[in-house]
């Protein structure tokens, strides 16, 4: 007992005690400034991640979408004052001499050949990567991680490190000409660098990973219980493939698309290296144009139209796949 | 019970699995050999790991035989994948296909065979009825009850019209009464759709009730083939004996024999006159199997082949269980009726007598 305590006067049995109404309005204020303090930690739990995102991934598309309304400087950077020549001249093309507005499909064409690009490079990493996949998934659990260690293994070196090793493989001097000359099976170099091949190839080679660990992810949650069933229910091999493990493992499916997809059609680098400049693709278009172009506006648009055209291709891609769940499952 | 038409649905023939190899390798199945008839309904029932479901995933393909050839009806089919044998299973886990509905997972095995969407969609129909499952044809795997499942995976395997339907402990999942349930559901589609049901399970009760005939397993044998009734009263060997139902042993000394019958005496001094097995010597000993049911409690008397203390009395609602320390050793326990309500005639530690049929004491091969 405290000093106070004791000098405290004893309120005696006929002191009034403190009302009902003050008891509950004080449990009110109690209760209502524990909300406040939840509210309070709720936001202080989220702000890293409230502060990340807002530094990382809002800002810099506010300013993206700022410059392409901009006017482009003679020496790179921007004119302060609002234009949508960006956007037109993705399309149009000044006459030179008639100063007319000429419709110019270039921009358009390096698109389309980027998607294409990354349309094949997807199905490539997807028609082989599912039987690396499946076959990581049915080994036994011990050697999986394994498995999964070697197909991770290349993110421990550099993109460009790996892509120039391919250029080195590639090349008309390079390993793979030499062995099929010295084996005799060509007596001519078979071109392949600074083709639509190569960069392909090494877009199919990069993105591999990024296919190959959702398929897997994907693959060894499934139940192969099912796959018996489909056996015993008279569906064969091919059948039990397309019917079962196929439509069961569609997440995975689903997500190593867009894994692949989306960096691929914007790659820089392996078109860069393995295209040498000739096959552009949009990723060396909007360095471009940041660079040796001095056109940071057309620079933006051109990065704004990319990220709308992945948008719109997602959205169709997933309502189709999942609309095509449904429909199976009726 | 239906009738037999007493033709092999399947047989197997000296039928071997082993698992792995070397010195780690495990032997599934020992040399095992059975002929199943058509339209049967047989159980093969164990404990875990007496080789049941091998036997039974032998059947369906989904494992080679190490060893021996497996028939249907008539045709060996040890080579061939599950998928060409017209076998169905229903799985312990039910296996459905999530990505499908009710409907389409009884279509499933119709559409791989081939058969036209008119004749798929009627076969559907009459299943789904067949389980009483129509209102549900439209839903997800996922929004059914565990009893739904199993009345789809039922209807699934059954869709195809098998020559035979393999069942792996399909009523473990479920609780008590919907077991109850399904097992004379069970019945009624063996019954109605004459396909021969070869059922797995380690519950004795289950067995009991909806089997034509059971073969019990052990360590990869089968010990014994039989009706019920055969193998609950006739048990050839102390497993068989012990795993179904209860059982006491009372060991007897062989006095005598002629031929294959003989004399044994009980610990009591009682002799009685038996059919032996051959191997039994005279001075050596067997063992009687004697199901608690069969022992009536009397007052001490001449009359009785046993006697003993009552050590223990439990109450069981329809019957109650006396526990009886034997005068000569060992104990047994006695099962009474509580015809006229339970009457506490008997107190513990009383002085009692035990009375059993001579036909109700089987020699066990042991």
């Amino acid at each position: 007992m405290t000093t106070t305590e004791l000098a405290a006067p004893d309120p005696g049995p006929a002191a009034p005690g403190p009302t009902p109404s003050t008891t509950l309005s004080a449990a009110q204020a109690a209760s209502a400034s524990r909300e406040d303090k939840a509210r309070i930690s709720r936001w202080l739990l989220s702000a890293p991640a409230l502060v990340t995102i807002t530094i990382f991934g809002i800002l810099p598309l506010i300013i993206i979408v700022i410059y392409s309304f901009l006017k482009a400087a003679p020496y790179g950077g921007v004119v302060w004052s609002p234009s949508i020549e960006a956007y037109v001249s993705f399309l149009f093309q000044q006459d030179i001499f008639t100063e007319e507005l000429v419709f110019s499909p270039d921009f358009l064409q390096i698109y389309l050949r980027s998607f294409i690009f990354a349309v094949g490079t997807t199905l490539l990493c997807l028609v082989l990567g599912f039987p690396t996949a499946y076959f990581m998934a049915t080994r036994p659990p011990r050697q999986r991680n394994w498995w999964v260690l070697l197909i991770t293994i290349p993110f421990w070196s550099n993109l460009l490190v790996r892509t120039l090793a391919i250029m080195f493989i590639i090349r008309d001097e390079g390993l793979l000409n030499n062995i099929l000359i010295g084996l005799k099976i060509i007596d001519q170099p078979i071109t392949i660098l600074y083709t639509d091949f190569a960069i392909v190839l090494g877009l199919f080679y990069s993105f591999l990973p990024f296919m190959v660990l959702p398929l897997y992810a994907s693959l060894e949650k499934l139940d192969f219980r099912l796959v018996e069933a489909g056996y015993d229910l008279y569906a064969s091999r091919p059948k039990v493939l397309f019917r079962i493990i196929i439509p069961l493992s569609k997440p995975g499916i689903i997500a190593g698309c867009l894994l692949v997809f989306i960096p691929a059609l914007g790659a820089y680098v392996t078109p860069l290296i393995l295209g040498g400049g000739r096959h552009m693709m949009i990723g060396d278009l909007i360095a471009q144009q940041f660079g040796s172009g001095r056109n940071w506006p057309l620079g933006a648009a051109q990065a704004l139209i990319l990220m709308s055209a992945v948008l719109v291709a997602l959205f169709f891609y997933v309502r189709a796949t999942t609309g095509k769940v449904k429909h199976g499952q009726g | 019970m239906v009738e037999l038409t007493g033709l092999p649905a399947v047989e197997a023939k000296n039928v071997t699995k082993t698992f792995g190899a070397g010195p780690d390798a495990v032997v599934a199945l020992d040399n095992v050999s059975v002929t199943i008839q058509q339209n049967e309904f047989f159980t093969l029932l164990g404990p875990s790991g007496c080789g049941k479901t091998t036997l039974l995933r032998l059947i369906a393909g989904f494992e080679l035989p190490t060893a021996g050839s497996i028939l249907l009806e008539g045709q060996e089919v040890a080579h061939l994948p599950p998928f060409k044998r017209m076998v169905n299973t229903v799985f312990q886990s039910y296996a459905l296909f999530p990505h499908l509905t009710v409907a389409e997972n009884i279509g499933f095995g119709l559409k791989m065979l081939g058969r036209r969407r008119a004749d798929r969609d009627a076969q559907i129909e009459k299943m789904l009825k067949l389980v009483k499952m129509e209102p549900m044809r439209n839903r997800k795997v996922h929004q059914l009850s565990g009893g739904q499942q199993q009345r789809v995976a039922l209807a699934r395997a059954l869709a195809p019209h098998p020559k035979v339907l393999l069942l792996d402990e399909p009523l473990s999942a479920l609780d008590l009464k919907l077991r109850k349930e399904m097992q004379i559901e069970l019945k009624r589609l063996q019954h109605e759709t004459g396909i021969t049901f070869i059922f797995v399970t380690h519950d004795q009760e289950e067995a009991l009730t909806m089997s034509d005939r059971i073969a019990v397993m052990s360590h990869g044998k089968i010990l014994q083939i039989g009706t019920a009734n055969e193998i609950y009263e006739h048990p050839v060997d102390r497993f068989v004996a012990d795993f179904i139902g209860e059982t006491n042993f009372i060991e007897a000394e062989v006095m005598q024999r002629i031929g294959n019958r003989g004399q044994i005496r009980l610990p009591s001094g009682i002799a009685l006159a038996r059919e032996l097995d051959p191997i039994a010597p005279v001075g050596g000993k067997v063992t009687l199997a004697i199901r608690p049911e069969r022992i009536d409690l009397v007052k001490p008397g001449a009359d009785c082949q046993l006697a003993g203390k009552v050590e223990n009395i439990v109450y069981f609602g329809t019957d109650t269980h006396f526990h009886i320390d034997l005068d000569t050793g060992g104990d047994v326990t006695v099962r009474v009726q509580n015809r006229r309500g339970f009457q506490e005639v008997l107190k513990q530690g009383d002085a009692v007598g035990l009375r059993i049929a001579p036909e109700a004491m089987q020699v066990l091969k042991d």
